[in-house]
C-alpha cells in the first residue's frame, strides 16, 4: 500500500514555568493512502500534540520539535516554511477539531466559514465557490442549505455545527484529514451519526483519516489501524482486528478491559481500571513509560526502553515481555504478587 | 551498580514499592496563599503595594514633620522653590508645600478609601438583595426588578455630574465629597455583586446546599460571600483610585474641599496660573502624587485580578 | 420592538432625571434673587419672580418647566439676561461637539491600534511599550496633563496656541489631552479583548484552513474582538463630556462644559438644570445608539429579544 503520511522519531517539548515537557518523545507511525488511522491513548499522552504537529498549528513562543520527520507526498513537512504550511493546510491536509461549539466564527456566517479554504486555496469564481459550499452542506447531511448558507454558528445544534466543520474540512477535497476527538463534545446519539458520516465520506471520497481519540468504541467503528500511544509513546499499532484480538503490550490489554462491555446475558461486566497515573513528563522514565502501574513490569522494564517487536509486519509493540528472557506474562504477574 | 549488572539479570518483577518513593507529591496551595503568592511575583503589583505603603506613611506623618502646618501663611516666604528650609518649596501665601501636599494625601486617601467602602457597603446589599431575590417567585423577581431600574437609571447618568449636582445644593465639606460620591458611586459595586451572585447560584454546590435545606444566611455566608470576596477586593482597588480622582476632579473645578484645607486637586488648580512663570514646585508635587496614587492603585488592582484569575492574564 | 421599548425606557430615564435634578435644584431655601432684594426694590425682585415662575407653587413651576421641555425649551438664564439656555447651548454646542468627537475619534483609533498590537505581541517589548503609555495615560489626569502640554508645546517650543478658540491649531491640546486617559482605557480593554479572542479554538480552525496570520488577525480576530469594545463606547462619552468642564476651563474654550462650570459658581439654577439635561439626553442617546449597533455588529443577539 502507498504510504500518505509517516512520522518518524518525533520530540516535541512545552516550554512551561515548570520546566520542559517532553509532551511527545519519538512517536513513529504511518497512514496510508485511502485508510483510516486511529491514535488512541488517555489525555496528555501526546496524540493530540501529534497531530498539532502535523498540522504545524503547535504555539511557535512555547514548543519545540527537537527532532523527526513529517514525511507527506515525498516532502520533510517540518521543513516548511510558514507559507509553504499554509498552502498546505486547508487543501491538502484538513482538520476537524474537537469541541464545535467554540471551533466555528460565532460571527461569520456558516457559508463565508467554509468559502474561506475555497477562496484561499482554488481558482473557482464566486458563483462556483458558492455551489460548491452548498453541495458541500447537503453532502455532510445538512439540509435546507441555502438558508443554513447565510446563518450563524448559533443558529445551529452542536452537532450541525459538527457537520458544518467536516464540510470546512472537506472543501478542497484534502489527502488527509485530521479529525482532533470530533465527537467528544457531542451527546452519545449525535456521535453515532457523525462517525458513520465521516466513514461514508471517507469510503466515498477515498480521502485518508487520521482520527485522535481516546474512545476504544470510535476506534472499532471507523479505523483500519491504530496505534496507542503512552506518555508521548507509540507503545503498539496494527490493524484493528490484530489490536482487538490480540493485543500485545500490557497497556492495551488495559484499555481494552477498560471498556463496558455488554455480556450475553445482559449484565454488565465490572469495568476494570487502569491503576495509577501516567508519569511526569517534565522527567519522564528512562525506561518503559508504563513500568509503574504494570502488573507484570520487570527490572529492565525501568531500565531501559524496548524496542518495538514485529508480530505480523504491520502489528508492532514495545514490550520487554516479548523478550525471549522474559518469562509468561501470568508467571511474571504471580511472581509480582507474592512479593 | 546497574551497569555492572548483567542485563539477563533484570528479567525478574519488579518491586513495585520503587515506584511509590519516586512519586511526586505537589503540595496542594489553599487559595489565600496562592494569591499571594501570585502577587507576590508580579512586579509591577509589589510596586504598586510597595508606592502605596510610602504615600500612607507620608500622609500619615508628613504634615508633623515640619513645623509649618498646611494653613500657616508667611508672606515673607511666598513663592519659594524647594529648599533646605522649604522640601517641596511654598506657594503663593507662602504655605508649605511638603506641609500641604500630604495634607492633601490625607484627605484624598480619607475620601477614596471612606467613598469605596460606603459604596461597598451599598453595593453588597443592593446587589446581594437584588441577587438573591431574583428568581425567587413573584414577589422576588419584582424586587429584583425594581432595584435593577433604579440602578440602570442611575447608571445612565454621567457619575461626575451628579456629584456635581449634589455639591452645589450641599454645604461643602470632607463629608458632604464623600456622601455625594457614594450616593451614585454604589451602582456599579451592585451591579458585579448581583452579577456574581446570579451566577453562583446556578452552581452545582449552590443547588446542593439548598436542597439539602440549608438556610440562607448560611447560603450566602458560607457560599456566596467567599466565592465573591476575590472580585469585590479587585473593584475595591479600583474605586478607591476612582475616588481620589474624582475629589481632585472636583476640587480642580472648585467644588471640593475649601479653602484653606489643602487638597491635591486645590493645590493643582491653584498652581494653573504659575505653571507659565517656571514655578514648577507647585504643580509638580501634587501633580505626580496624584498620578503616583492613581498609578499604584491600577498596577495592585491588576495583579490582584490576574493573582485570582490566573487564566485572565493568559 | 425591542428598539421602540428601548425608546421609551429613554424617554422615562430623561424624564427622571429632570425630575431629580429639579427637586435637587429647588431644595435649596430662598431663591437666587434673595440676595438682590436688599439692594434692588421690591417691585423688581418681583417681577423677576414673576418673569421666572418663582412665584408660583412649586409643583406647578415643576409643570411649566416640562411643558417647555417638551418643546425643548430649556427656559431663560438667570445671570445672562440676554441668552437664554437655549441660546447658551447652541452657543457651546460647536466647539464641545468638536472637541468632543475629535478626542473621541483619537481615543477609539490610538486606543485600537496600541490594544491590537500590544496583544499580537503578547509578552513581548512592543506590548510591555504599549501597556506603560496606557498605565501613565490611566494614572495621569487631565488637569495635569493639560498644563504639561501647554507649558512644553505651547509656552516652550512655540508649535500650538497656548489657548482659546478658533483655529484647527487651537483644537489640538485640548483634545490630546482630553483623549489620553480615555485612549488608555481602550487600549486596555482591547488588548485582552484581542487575547482573549485569539485563544479561541476558531482562530485554530482558521489557521488549520490555511489562513494567513494577517487574515486570521483581521477577519477573525479584530472582528471578534471589537464587539465588546462597543459596549465600551457609552461609559467613554460620559468621561469625555465630564472631561470637558476642566478641559473647556483651563483651555479658555466657550463651550457647554464652561458654560456649566461658570453657572455652578453663579448658582444659576435655570442653566444647571438645562445643561445638565441636555448632556444627560446626549449621554442617554449615546448608550441607545451603542446599544442597538452592538445589536447589528453582534449577531448573537436578535434585535427582539432582551439581552443580559
Amino acid at each position: 500500500m502507498e504510504r500518505l503520511l509517516e512520522v518518524e522519531d518525533l520530540h516535541v517539548s512545552f516550554k512551561t514555568y515548570g520546566g520542559e515537557v517532553q509532551a511527545v518523545r519519538g512517536v513513529n507511525f504511518h497512514v496510508n493512502k485511502g485508510e483510516v488511522l486511529a491514535i488512541v491513548g488517555e489525555s496528555g499522552s501526546g496524540k493530540s500534540v501529534t497531530a498539532k504537529t502535523i498540522m504545524g498549528l503547535l504555539p511557535k513562543k512555547v514548543s519545540r520539535i527537537s527532532s523527526g520527520v513529517v514525511t507527506f507526498e515525498e516532502d520533510d513537512l517540518l521543513t516548511y516554511s510558514k507559507k509553504e504550511m499554509q498552502k498546505v493546510k486547508g487543501s491538502k491536509i484538513s482538520l476537524i477539531s474537537q469541541d464545535p461549539m467554540t471551533s466555528l466564527n460565532p460571527t461569520m456566517k456558516i457559508g463565508h466559514q467554509i468559502d474561506e479554504s475555497l477562496k484561499l486555496h482554488t481558482d473557482l469564481s464566486k458563483m462556483e465557490r458558492k455551489s460548491r459550499v452548498l453541495e458541500l452542506l447537503t453532502l455532510v447531511g445538512i439540509p435546507n442549505v441555502e438558508e443554513r448558507y447565510s446563518q450563524y454558528p448559533h443558529e445551529l445544534s452542536g452537532g450541525m455545527r459538527q457537520r458544518v466543520l467536516i464540510a470546512v474540512a472537506l472543501a478542497c477535497e484534502p489527502q488527509l484529514i485530521i479529525a482532533d476527538e470530533p465527537t467528544t463534545a457531542l451527546d452519545v446519539t449525535i456521535q453515532a451519526q457523525i462517525l458513520d458520516l465521516l466513514k461514508d465520506l471517507q469510503q466515498r471520497l477515498d480521502t485518508s483519516i487520521l482520527i485522535i481519540t481516546h474512545d476504544l468504541g470510535v476506534v472499532a467503528e471507523v479505523a483500519q489501524r491504530v496505534a496507542v500511544m503512552y506518555a508521548g509513546v507509540v507503545v503498539e499499532s496494527g490493524s484493528v482486528e490484530e489490536i482487538f484480538a490480540n493485543p500485545n503490550h500490557p497497556y492495551t490489554w488495559g484499555l481494552l478491559g477498560s471498556i463496558p462491555k455488554q455480556r450475553q446475558d445482559g449484565a454488565r461486566e465490572r469495568l476494570i481500571p487502569i491503576e495509577g497515573t501516567p508519569p511526569d513528563l517534565f522527567s519522564p522514565p528512562k525506561g518503559c513509560p508504563f513500568a509503574a502501574r504494570c502488573e507484570y513490569a520487570m527490572d529492565i522494564c525501568v531500565e531501559k526502553m524496548p524496542d518495538s517487536t514485529y508480530l505480523t509486519t504491520d502489528h508492532a509493540s514495545k514490550c520487554w515481555l516479548n523478550d525471549s528472557r522474559a518469562k509468561k506474562p501470568k508467571e511474571v504477574a504471580m511472581a509480582g504478587r507474592s512479593r | 551498580m546497574i551497569e555492572q549488572r548483567n542485563e539477563e539479570d533484570l528479567f525478574h518483577p519488579v518491586d513495585h514499592n520503587r515506584f511509590k518513593q519516586n512519586e511526586i507529591v505537589r503540595p496542594s496551595i489553599g487559595q489565600f496563599r496562592e494569591t499571594v503568592t501570585n502577587i507576590l511575583r508580579n512586579k509591577l503589583a509589589v510596586l504598586g503595594m510597595f508606592i502605596l505603603v510610602i504615600i500612607t506613611f507620608f500622609a500619615i506623618f508628613g504634615p508633623n514633620m515640619v513645623p509649618y502646618s498646611y494653613s500657616d501663611q508667611n508672606l515673607e516666604a511666598k513663592n519659594l522653590a524647594p529648599s533646605v528650609e522649604h522640601w517641596f518649596g511654598t506657594d503663593a501665601l507662602g504655605r508649605d508645600m511638603w506641609a500641604r501636599t500630604w495634607y492633601g494625601a490625607r484627605i484624598s486617601l480619607t475620601i477614596g478609601i471612606a467613598a469605596a467602602l460606603i459604596d461597598l457597603v451599598m453595593g453588597l446589599v443592593v446587589g446581594g438583595i437584588s441577587g438573591y431575590m431574583a428568581g425567587r417567585g413573584k414577589l422576588g423577581d419584582r424586587i429584583d426588578g425594581f432595584l435593577m431600574r433604579i440602578v440602570e437609571i442611575l447608571y445612565g447618568i454621567p457619575y461626575l455630574l451628579v456629584v456635581i449636582l449634589l455639591l452645589v445644593v450641599m454645604k461643602p465639606g470632607l463629608w458632604t465629597i464623600i456622601l455625594a460620591l457614594s450616593i451614585t458611586g454604589w451602582v456599579g459595586m451592585a451591579r458585579i455583586v448581583r452579577g456574581q451572585i446570579l451566577q453562583l447560584k446556578e452552581q452545582e454546590y449552590v443547588t446542593a446546599a439548598q436542597k439539602l435545606g440549608t438556610s440562607h444566611g448560611k447560603i450566602i455566608w458560607r457560599h456566596l460571600f467567599p466565592n465573591m470576596i476575590g472580585i469585590i477586593i479587585v473593584n475595591l482597588t479600583f474605586t478607591i483610585p476612582n475616588a481620589i480622582f474624582a475629589e481632585s476632579f472636583l476640587s480642580f473645578i472648585g467644588l471640593g474641599v475649601q479653602a484653606p484645607i489643602a487638597s491635591w486637586g486645590t493645590m493643582a488648580n491653584d498652581a494653573l496660573g504659575v505653571i507659565l512663570t517656571g514655578q514648577w514646585w507647585r504643580l509638580f508635587f501634587p501633580g505626580f502624587l496624584i498620578s503616583l496614587t492613581m498609578f499604584a492603585f491600577n498596577v495592585f488592582g491588576d495583579g490582584l485580578q490576574d493573582a485570582l484569575d490566573p487564566q485572565s492574564s493568559d | 420592538m425591542y428598539i421602540l421599548k428601548r425608546f421609551l425606557t429613554m424617554i422615562v430615564t430623561i424624564w427622571v432625571i429632570t425630575t431629580l435634578t429639579f427637586i435637587i435644584m429647588h431644595s435649596i431655601p430662598g431663591d437666587p434673587f434673595a440676595s438682590d432684594a436688599d439692594v434692588l426694590p421690591e417691585e423688581v425682585v418681583e417681577n423677576m419672580r414673576e418673569k421666572y415662575n418663582l412665584d408660583q407653587p412649586l409643583p406647578v413651576q415643576y409643570l411649566l418647566y416640562l411643558k417647555n421641555l417638551a418643546t425643548l425649551d430649556l427656559g431663560p438664564s438667570i445671570e445672562s439676561k440676554t441668552r437664554d439656555v437655549n441660546t447658551l447651548i447652541a452657543d457651546g454646542f460647536p466647539a464641545s461637539a468638536l472637541l468632543g468627537i475629535q478626542a473621541l475619534v483619537i481615543a477609539i483609533v490610538f486606543g485600537l491600534i496600541l490594544g491590537i498590537v500590544a496583544a499580537l505581541n503578547h509578552n513581548g517589548l512592543l506590548d510591555y511599550l504599549s501597556m506603560g503609555v496606557a498605565i501613565i495615560g490611566i494614572s495621569v489626569p487631565s488637569f495635569i496633563l493639560a498644563p504639561l502640554l501647554i507649558k512644553y508645546f505651547a509656552v516652550d517650543w512655540g508649535l500650538l496656541p497656548v489657548a482659546s478658540w478658533g483655529s484647527w491649531e487651537h483644537t489640538v491640546l485640548p483634545s490630546v489631552a482630553l483623549a489620553t486617559a480615555p485612549l488608555a482605557i481602550v487600549a486596555r480593554f482591547m488588548r485582552s479583548s484581542m487575547l482573549e479572542v485569539m485563544n479561541q479554538d476558531y482562530i485554530k480552525t482558521a489557521d488549520a484552513k490555511g489562513v494567513s496570520t494577517i487574515g486570521i488577525v483581521i477577519k477573525h480576530g479584530i472582528r471578534n474582538a471589537l464587539i465588546p469594545v462597543i459596549s465600551f463606547i457609552g461609559p467613554l462619552v460620559a468621561f469625555l463630556l465630564t472631561g470637558t468642564f476642566v478641559i473647556e476651563k483651563i483651555f479658555a474654550i466657550p463651550g457647554i462644559g464652561k458654560y456649566f462650570v461658570d453657572s455652578i459658581f453663579n448658582r444659576d439654577f435655570p442653566v444647571i438644570l438645562g445643561t445638565t439635561i441636555f448632556f444627560s439626553a446626549i449621554l442617554i442617546v449615546t448608550l441607545f445608539i451603542v446599544d442597538i449597533s452592538y445589536r447589528l455588529v453582534d449577531p448573537r443577539i436578535k434585535l427582539s429579544s432582551k439581552g443580559e
